[in-house]
């Protein structure tokens, strides 16, 4: 008993000390903001898939550089759902919320609108509408996603500036720093938002920003079968959004009177869309 | 729900984004301005007699600031139930972002609680310093802790006291308008929901603010003393009860006049919103708010007021149209938080909202988040004498 207890004593000194560190370091955590996390960017570049945005990789990423833009072709969209399996599987999106999503428009001969988007579009539109009670005159698809706002309404309102945009117009979110008010959510003008039910804070599309840094297109973009969804940078003249941007086609944005700027541009959408 | 609702819902063009369906900002959110209301409309209250000298409300200006104290203490209770990251909420004050309606609620809060703390402190510490003398053991500890040991009762402090705490009335006044004007702004400045963007929002929560107030004022006073067989001052009730129809003409007024101006604009906005009031909040608005909980009190208010009636009467009347308008101000809360998110951004449907009972923001949460400020309010009355009599006493 005499021998031990000296050795008893020690464990319990340096306990105490662990344990005053332990508490004095906590707390410095809690009062020292933490900094934003940009470990990531820098991994190695998957050198097997070869580079889907030409210019970005092999070169130190100057983010005053790029003007990203998104660009969806409208008339090209077939509605089967590729895009939203994508995305819900590059992000583990949970059930009932999502990053992306495609709705259905039908036009009946009345020039009566319905607007449907089961599950998302996440199975796909493999049957027709059937309880229209006029014959269809049009019908067609819409994909939605983040609009990537140049003044972003979100970012406004976030309280503690967990969202923010950054220099080459990525609207993203720190999710160490989000405290989950939704307030981002409500100022949305594009419902593009949820606050994820597993990490309780806001969740959106990023553009698969965590690809473009390694030159790899967004997910969505890369499985649509019939290229509907584009994405590139606008100060690549040789890009095929810069093309289609400059040309002669009916672009539009979403909501214009918002006053947003989003940098989400639709191709061929019509007026009935919101 | 109602049956009008259902209808919405089951229509064949009721289209709802897919991230809409949920209501982000539930019961608690809508708790939060009332709390908060009643906050500032009982300090309103307290300053008509402190600043504008309102000498008919002496009996309950001290009881007002101890009431507005109350639901202070429980007014960032709600917020932390919502919050998906509770344990973060200080990095609202920490980084907060100057371009948000939300960042500076953490400070005025915070500033606002040690104004009202303040003046607690100062307009009692005659009181206290008698208290102390009384007291023994912990609660003589207490008071010495709030008194901050002083016991000097000379004119002369007793005269920097009065500055002091006219001081605190007077810079109260626009602190406790900021507090809930601005907790107005917070929906008032999101233009991505038509019922929410518009610059009344402030000036509509701040008036019923008052109204909440002062009609909780009302309410409480006249409970509390009947319960405690303690004579009700009516000269001071029926002071309330006309500053009460005051707040509440010019409340209903401006609610009136949002909804009647754009109905006669007709924009795109009047049609988003006339589809939602007709539709999913037919009952809560026009049925609960309006009519119901605004007209009968607006003519019962009427009758208090313009016509002679007896002290028990006034009682018995005071009593109803202050818990009605109680009501009044928690279904325009509802109305204008719940309600608002009814609408999808899709401009073409509207979601449902089903609050829980065993939700932490559910049902039975906001049962005893309301009783809260009513327990710390009886803590408070350990500490701190509501009456004037009791005082002369001490």
């Amino acid at each position: 008993m005499d021998r031990e207890k000296p050795e008893l004593n020690e464990d319990r000194r340096t306990f105490i000390k662990k344990v005053l560190k332990g508490t004095m370091a906590g707390s410095l955590l809690l009062v020292i903001p933490l900094r934003a996390d940009d470990s990531g960017t820098s991994e190695q570049i998957p050198e097997d898939i070869p580079e889907q945005i030409p210019g970005i990789r092999g070169r130190e990423y100057d983010m005053s550089r790029y003007r990203f833009v998104f660009i969806v072709d409208v008339t090209r969209c077939i509605g089967c759902g590729s895009c939203c399996v994508a995305d819900k599987r590059e992000y583990n999106v949970p059930d009932g919320n999502y990053r992306t999503w495609v709705e259905r428009y039908i036009k009946d001969i009345d020039e009566n609108i319905y607007v449907d988007c089961p599950n998302g579009g996440l199975d796909g539109y493999q049957k027709p509408r059937k309880d229209l009670k006029r014959p269809v005159r049009d019908t067609f698809f819409v994909p939605k996603l983040c609009n990537m706002c140049k003044d972003p309404s979100c970012v406004q309102v976030c309280p503690v500036g967990a969202t923010f945009r950054s220099p080459d117009g990525f609207v993203l979110i720190d999710s160490k720093r989000c405290i989950g008010c939704a307030y981002c959510i409500q100022a949305c003008p594009y419902s593009v938002r949820f606050l994820n039910p597993v990490t309780h804070t806001a969740e959106k599309c990023t553009w698969c920003y965590h690809r473009i840094r390694k030159g790899l297109l967004p997910a969505c973009v890369q499985v649509c079968p019939t290229r509907a969804r584009k994405f590139g940078d606008l100060n690549d003249k040789e890009s095929e959004v810069y093309k289609i941007l400059s040309g002669p086609g009916v672009i539009t944005v979403l909501k214009k009177d918002m006053g947003n700027s989003p940098s989400l541009y639709y191709k061929g959408v019509r007026r009935e869309v919101i | 729900m109602n049956a009008t609702h259902e209808s919405a819902i089951t229509a064949l063009n009721n289209y709802v984004f897919p991230n809409d369906l949920h209501v982000h900002w539930s019961m608690m959110i809508a708790l939060y301005p009332y709390i908060t209301g009643i906050v500032a409309g009982a300090f309103i209250v307290s300053s008509l007699y402190h600043v504008f000298k309102v000498k008919s409300l002496k009996p309950i200006s001290r009881f007002s600031l101890l009431f507005a104290l109350a639901f202070l203490t429980c007014a960032t209770l709600p917020l932390l139930l919502h919050l998906g990251r509770p344990e973060r909420n200080f990095n609202i004050m920490l980084t907060p972002n100057p371009s948000s309606a939300m960042a500076g609620f953490g400070y005025i809060y915070m500033l606002y609680g040690v104004v009202l703390l303040l003046e607690v402190l100062f307009i009692y510490r005659p009181t206290l310093v008698h208290l102390r003398e009384k007291t023994k053991g912990l609660m003589k500890m207490i008071y010495r802790a709030l008194t901050f040991d002083s016991t000097n009762l000379s004119p002369k402090s007793l005269e920097l006291d009065r500055k002091i705490i006219a001081f605190l009335a007077a810079i109260g006044i626009p602190m406790a308008c900021v507090l809930h004007g601005y907790v107005g702004f917070i929906f008032g400045g999101i233009k991505a929901n038509p019922t929410w963007a518009t610059p009344l929002m402030p000036v509509i929560f701040l008036l019923s603010a008052c109204v909440s107030g002062v009609a909780g004022i009302i309410l409480i006073y006249i409970l509390i003393r009947v319960f405690t067989n303690k004579p009700v001052d009516t000269d001071c009730v029926r002071t309330c009860t006309n500053y009460l129809a005051g707040f509440f003409i010019l409340d209903f007024v401006f609610e009136m006049l949002e909804v009647l101006s754009h109905s006669y604009l007709r924009t795109a906005h009047y049609h988003a919103v006339d589809e939602l009031l007709s539709g999913p909040l037919y009952n809560s608005f026009w049925i609960g708010q309006v009519g119901i909980l605004s007209v009968v009190p607006l003519l019962l208010l009427g009758w208090l007021c313009l016509t002679w009636v007896n002290d028990r009467l006034f009682k018995i009347g005071a009593s109803i149209v202050s818990f009605m308008l109680l009501l009044q101000v928690m279904f325009m809360r509802w109305n204008v938080v719940i309600g608002g998110q009814l609408i999808s951004k899709s401009a073409r449907g509207f979601t449902e909202f089903h609050p829980e009972w065993l939700h932490k923001e559910g049902i039975l949460t906001a049962i005893i988040l309301m009783c809260a400020p009513l327990v710390v309010l009886f803590v408070i009355s350990r500490i701190f004498p509501f009456w004037m009599e009791e005082m002369d006493e001490g």
